[in-house]
């Protein structure tokens, strides 16, 4: 398993569209994906539970892979919510 | 990250008069126990429970005045331990000065309610347990069928949506979809909710966001269910070893609460929504004390020693 602490850094947090193309990036991932905020964790690749977070700019969240390329997708992800694409 | 009621939340909720008014609310509970400090009143207090909300009633108030007053201006300094979340009078009965005294020095609110000490007791423990129930998020769909609460889980794009969608269309109500939030209330009952923002809708691939009340109205919605029921939705596996029969029972734990869990094989032609519908009247039927594949067995069972 591989995780990772970002704070995000988009200007609208993870709104409906960042949300969608984030959880579109993570479906390329063939690792099991979470989001983690507080208690709340949600899986990466679903968009209702990426959006039922409610992720605001200047929100800590972690984001923990298992699986085959765990490293590269908790880094792509982590780059999407700093604003990187 | 720890959970906690905070006394301004208890006092707003049970409308409470604070006492001391000066004092900020800002201390939590963290047990749902309440506590009736009698033998504390009687000068026994090895075992005090100071983290617990402290109730005074007829009873200790009664008490208390009968105590000469050196002794009752030690024992009421006792009883406001700094640790106490909280003092409440019952029966909007008369604080006594001392008592007043104590819980300002050492900064523990004293607040007063009208209701009896065992109703008040009864209402307070069922709205903490309710509070202070451990929470968190599943994957997976949440829907009531037949009264059943059945928690669909199973990877992405497996078609956990798709099922609910079809389920909805056959009269039965969504609670959460893709991520379902769950409060162990007490040990063996889970109750789900879907996160407010994500409340009555539905995401299906291909045509978006729906929202599950307007299209389908009121009676195709649940705000909350406890879920008796996981159906796991996975890709068939040829040669798998599935359940033929239905006599083993397989259970899957979720926070500290054992579920009954089925594993259904997806592949086209299987119509998913209908499986989940026949399952869920199945374990109504187990409920009811009919249990078909026992049944079966015995019929089995008989035929087999009549031939003998």
């Amino acid at each position: 398993m591989y995780k990772q602490t970002v704070i995000v850094k988009l200007d609208v947090g993870l709104h409906a569209r960042p949300a969608a193309y984030f959880v579109r990036e993570a479906g390329r991932f063939s690792s099991e994906i979470h989001v983690i905020k507080g208690t709340a964790k949600v899986n990466a690749k679903s968009i209702m539970g990426v959006m039922s977070l409610a992720v605001s700019k200047g929100t800590e969240i972690t984001i923990e892979a298992t699986g085959r390329d765990e490293q590269e997708a908790v880094e792509r992800l982590i780059g999407i919510v700093r604003g990187e694409n | 990250m720890s959970i906690g009621v905070k006394i301004d939340e208890l006092q707003a909720e049970f409308n409470l008069e604070q006492i001391n008014k000066d004092l900020p609310l800002d201390k939590v509970i963290q047990t749902s126990d309440l506590y009736r400090p009698g033998l504390e009143l009687a000068g026994f207090f090895t075992y005090y429970p100071v983290d617990r909300l402290q109730l005074l009633g007829k009873t200790e108030l009664s008490f208390i005045d009968s105590l000469s007053p050196d002794v009752r201006e030690e024992r009421m300094r006792k009883i406001c331990h700094p640790e106490v979340p909280a003092i409440c009078i019952t029966r909007g009965l008369f604080a006594p000065n001392d008592l007043v005294n104590a819980a300002n020095e050492v900064g523990v609110p004293l607040l007063r309610t009208l209701t009896a000490t065992t109703k008040f007791a009864g209402k307070v423990t069922d709205y903490l347990e309710h509070r202070l129930a451990p929470v968190s998020t599943l994957h997976g769909v949440l829907v009531d069928v037949y009264g059943i609460g059945v928690l669909i889980t199973g990877e992405s794009g497996i078609g956990k949506s798709e099922a609910a969608l079809e389920l909805i269309k056959r009269g039965h109500m969504l609670v959460a979809d893709d991520a379902v939030q769950i409060t162990q209330v007490t040990e063996g009952e889970l109750s789900g909710t879907a996160p407010n923002i994500i409340k009555h809708l539905l995401e299906i691939r291909g045509l978006g966001i729906m929202d599950v009340m307007i299209l389908f109205g009121a009676g195709a919605v649940r705000n909350k269910k406890n879920i008796s029921l996981v159906v796991r939705l996975e890709t068939w596996r040829e040669n798998y070893p599935y359940d033929r029969l239905g006599l083993t029972e397989e259970t899957i734990r979720i926070m500290d609460t054992e579920l009954p869990k089925l594993t259904i094989p997806v592949r086209p032609g299987r119509n998913v929504a209908v499986l989940i519908e026949v399952a869920a009247m199945n374990f109504r039927s187990k409920i009811l004390g009919y249990h078909a594949a026992e049944q079966f067995v015995t019929r089995l069972e008989n035929s087999l020693e009549e031939k003998e």
